[in-house]
């Protein structure tokens, strides 16, 4: 938006004398969680990450609610670690106001320890160069978050004694 | 955390999408005639019809580029359809029953909605005639919104055969 549309009259006019303004729609929607998720969120109020668990041991984070292979309900909880590994990642250049960062980022799917599946956030790294598949990484907590999945702020690189990101 | 979080029940999750709209042109010289107060549409060069407000595009009968030349129509028009809305519903400005009018304003080939106001509901007719009222100029944009609704001008009513070819 131009400071005119801002400051001024809530429209410009373009050279070609064509009238121009902002249009935003937004849909203010709110959800219910249910027992699954709504735990999970708690959980991650609480500096916690928890992770449902099916017959066949697999840990899921984020929970699922059901095993999807066998339609198992799951109800069986363990924590997992606040660390993990990325197992993919991609690179955010131009964030919007909406995304968990305001600076260039990089999208990652994180395994944290203990767990066997993957679950995707922000990574805070500068560059390219400083994110790659393998590395290790740590939630950061938010400072003041409403309830939901930004009680994790993101993850960061977990340093290494001596030297550099791992 | 010295204290545990309340049980998560529920989020927020808004979504978006912001645009820049532009009007085009043909639009835009309507809109730019409403900060005169004058009610501009165009004509299409095959058929003669005048479109209000103008769009962007074609005559949708004939298919071709509306023309470039501005059409004055109005102020006053015919009452061609109405509907009295007796129904409350969210976000209603105007308490009800109130009447949307389709106008058909003097040179124009089809019909406008807008409010017609300073009438009883059960009084508004097909074929009446209606002139609009505007909003004091200082209030003025390029919307449609400076004229604030139309009234009955008291003009002998129009009969159906004289804008049936406009319905």
């Amino acid at each position: 938006m131009t400071d005119e549309m801002a400051d001024g009259p809530g429209y410009a006019i373009a050279d070609d004398g064509s009238f121009t303004a902002p249009l935003n729609l937004a849909y203010p929607y709110s959800r219910t969680v249910g027992p699954i998720y709504g735990a999970f969120l708690t959980g991650l109020a609480n500096h916690k990450v928890g992770a449902t668990v099916s017959a066949d041991g697999t840990v899921f984070v984020p929970p699922a609610e059901f095993h999807a292979s066998t339609g198992e309900r799951l109800d069986n909880w363990v924590d997992v670690a606040n660390e993990g590994e990325v197992v993919s990642w991609s690179w955010e250049a131009d964030p919007d106001d909406s995304q968990p960062l305001n600076r260039p980022f990089a999208w990652v799917l994180v395994r944290l320890d203990g767990a066997d599946t993957a679950m995707l956030h922000a990574l805070d790294v500068t560059d390219t160069s400083s994110v790659r598949t393998g590395m290790r990484v740590r939630v950061r907590w938010a400072a003041d978050a409403e309830p939901g999945i930004h009680a994790i702020a993101c993850f960061e690189p977990v340093e290494i004694a001596g030297g550099g990101p791992s | 955390m010295s204290n545990e979080a309340e049980d998560v029940l529920r989020i927020r999750t808004p979504i978006g999408v912001e645009y820049a709209w532009s009007a085009g042109t043909r639009s835009s010289a309507y809109l730019n005639g409403l900060l005169e107060g004058k009610l501009l549409g165009k004509r299409c060069p095959s058929c003669s019809r005048v479109y209000f407000p103008p769009r962007n595009g074609n005559c949708p009968m004939c298919g071709v580029l509306l023309g470039d030349d501005d059409v004055e129509v109005g102020p006053n028009g015919t009452v061609t359809t109405f509907c009295v809305v007796n129904v409350p519903f969210l976000g209603q400005k105007i308490t009800p029953p109130y009447v949307a009018a389709t106008i058909l304003l003097d040179g124009a080939d089809i019909g406008m909605q807008h409010l017609l106001q300073e009438v009883d509901a059960a009084d508004v007719r097909m074929g009446m005639r209606v002139e609009p009222v505007w909003a004091p100029r200082d209030n003025w944009g390029p919307t449609m919104e400076n004229i604030t609704h139309f009234r009955p001008s008291g003009e002998p009513d129009v009969d159906y055969s004289d804008y049936a070819g406009q319905l």
